[in-house]
């Protein structure tokens, strides 16, 4: 058994290095100088050409964050002198027959879901991932985990129509209406972000040292003193980033939203009152839109944009503030 | 010291989750005698990993646990506080009695005995909180809220553990932002700010610099005639140094279980070992 485990290990050596040629290992030292000076000449090129590689892939992603958004920008622009900008940021009528083309309801729109769906959402996800990372044997975690996982992968046009054949008509016995609205969209979209916010969650809670849970419960700490006094404070910038990630997936979700809110063009009245969003609204315009309409759509796409460039750029803030605090800052 | 063979199989009493489920001792233990364990048996899953551990811990001495890697000397030590409660698949036989009730008895709550008995670990592990809600954290577990006692327990408690001079001006600094060494002693000093009747060592001065392992040395000594205090090093130097008593731990082939070879006097275990293994061990002919 030895020998053969031995050998085993060799021919594993052998293929984590296969640059490294067995007999360049025999040969003098003299040799062996003259020809690292000329493998590593290669390695140089080789190692270049992929860095350049590498460096054009990531630029392609900057490019088209720069590109898409100096697009919609300029598409947008015309908004300052045909629609008027305090017009459009601050008026409360969308009208297209009216040329009014305010998007207040749609910002409320899009808050009243996003905030509803992370009321709902956010601590679901997050008791989720404290139960996976801190309470479940592995066993219930081999099931619940990839459930989670699942959530995820499943189209947003199917949790529409979860939400217009299941949770729409049991709203609208209940409330009331056809059901479509605020609190259909909440309950759909709050499932939707669970997958988000519990994984970032669950990988914050892994991060965390085992020491410190042992020191917490050897501190005569009960399992629920260790999470919420010692595992909780020690992941909450993390979650905190997970749950900003969570609201960016909310507030640009459009396919589930457009099949569930109702999409009438008017302010936020009730919760059961069918409303619009920044997202449904783009989406049920775009096919027909043209001049100031057109225009219209296109600022509300800039103002998407600038929102979620404002959650990216609080994750970045809060992560870095993290950072210097573990320094000691 | 009565050593009685007959221990280990006294039934397991009806013990309550109340504070008075030391009260009752089982049997007569010599009255500085701390720890009481009889035949002892450890399993991690199907692995044997202790077998026949018999030891009396004496109070308000400092005991040294010694022995070559995987010995089973810090399985030992977590058995004293239910640690390894907390690692899916262990088993433990025999009687542990501390004050002279058997820890592992039903109803037994192991976060009140945790509070009793405090931890410090190999690697320190101050949580990610400032120095002084590190120390503060087990009175507030207990429900001490004002400020000038709890300003009163962390002083008290930082200075017990040689570490006040130099942190008395950054309580509020993150606790991982000190040195190893210190960090090690504020986690000593959490500890002792619960006033734990004992304290357990694993291979404290392990990962810290010279400095510090002095220092802890000499808190050890300071803090010996309060704290029980138990410590697992492979240092036997620092052994020699520390300890009042030493009990020696091997595993004498890979895959069986780890026995309880010999203990005593630190000095006599030392100087005059009864059994030629512990000889070996300390003359450095093995480990």
């Amino acid at each position: 058994m030895t020998p053969f485990t031995l050998r085993q290990a060799d021919e594993q050596d052998q293929t984590l290095n296969p640059g490294m040629s067995p007999d360049l290992a025999t040969t003098s030292p003299q040799h062996k100088k003259a020809e690292l000076t000329l493998v590593s000449r290669t390695t140089q090129i080789k190692e270049r050409a992929l860095s350049l590689l590498f460096f054009l892939c990531a630029i392609v992603a900057v490019l088209g964050v720069v590109l898409i958004f100096a697009f919609v920008a300029v598409k947008a622009v015309p908004l300052f002198k045909d629609i008027g900008f305090l017009n459009f940021i601050a008026g409360t009528k969308w009208s297209v027959a009216q040329s009014k083309f305010g998007v207040v309801p749609f910002i409320v729109g899009s808050l009243v879901v996003t905030v509803g769906a992370l009321a709902i959402g956010a601590p679901l996800a997050i008791l989720t991932a404290l139960f996976l990372s801190e309470v479940a044997g592995p066993r219930a975690r081999a099931v619940i985990r990839p459930a989670v996982e699942l959530l995820a992968g499943i189209p947003s046009v199917v949790y529409g129509f979860f939400g217009v054949t299941v949770i729409a008509p049991v709203v609208g016995r209940l409330f009331g209406g056809a059901g479509f609205g605020p609190l259909t969209a909440w309950i759909v979209l709050s499932i939707m972000i669970v997958p988000t916010i519990a994984m970032l969650s669950e990988d914050a809670l892994d991060s965390i040292p085992m020491g410190i849970r042992e020191a917490s419960f050897a501190m005569g700490a009960t399992q629920w003193q260790t999470i919420y006094k010692v595992v909780l404070p020690a992941a909450k910038i993390g979650i905190i980033d997970a749950t900003i990630l969570g609201m960016g997936r909310a507030i640009g979700e459009t396919m589930a939203v457009l099949m569930i809110v109702g999409n009438a063009p008017q302010m936020f009245a009730g919760l059961t009152k069918p409303i619009a969003t920044l997202t449904s609204q783009i989406v049920l315009g775009m096919g027909y839109a043209s001049g100031d309409f057109q225009t219209a759509l296109f600022g509300m796409a800039a103002l998407l944009f600038i929102i979620s460039m404002g959650l990216v750029l609080t994750v970045r803030l809060l992560s870095r503030s993290k950072r210097e605090e573990g320094q000691g800052a | 010291m009565a050593l009685d063979p007959l221990v280990a199989g006294v039934p397991t009493p009806a013990i309550t989750h109340d504070s008075t489920a030391y009260s009752t001792p089982l049997v007569s233990v010599a009255e500085d005698t701390t720890f009481f364990v009889r035949n002892m048996e450890f399993f991690y899953g199907d692995f044997h990993a202790l077998t026949g551990v018999s030891l009396d811990i004496h109070g308000g001495a400092i005991t040294a646990l010694i022995g070559p890697s995987g010995c089973g000397k810090s399985t030992f030590l977590r058995c004293l506080n239910r640690m390894n409660d907390l690692i899916a698949g262990t088993k433990i036989e025999g009687s542990v009695l501390f004050g002279g009730a058997d820890i592992y008895g039903s109803g037994v709550d192991p976060v009140d005995l945790r509070r009793r008995v405090g931890m410090i670990f190999q690697q320190p592990n101050p949580f990610p909180q400032s120095i002084y809600d590190n120390v503060a954290f087990g009175p507030r577990l207990q429900g001490i809220r004002k400020k000038s006692e709890l300003d009163a327990i962390v002083e008290d408690s930082l200075k017990r553990a040689n570490l006040w001079k130099e942190v008395k001006d950054i309580l509020g600094r993150n606790g991982l932002a000190i040195s190893g060494g210190q960090q090690q002693r504020l986690c000593i000093a959490r500890v002792l700010a619960v006033e734990p009747d004992v304290l357990l060592m694993d291979e404290p001065c392990s990962a810290i610099d010279p400095t510090s392992v002095q220092k802890i040395e000499d808190l050890m000594a300071e803090i010996k005639d309060e704290v029980t205090t138990i410590i697992v090093t492979h240092n036997m130097q620092q052994a020699a140094r520390v300890s009042d008593y030493t009990s020696f731990f091997l595993q004498e082939v890979a895959g069986e279980p780890a026995v309880l070879v010999e203990s005593g006097k630190t000095n006599d275990i030392f100087t005059t070992p009864l059994d030629k293994r512990t000889e070996d061990y300390i003359t450095g002919r093995f480990g």
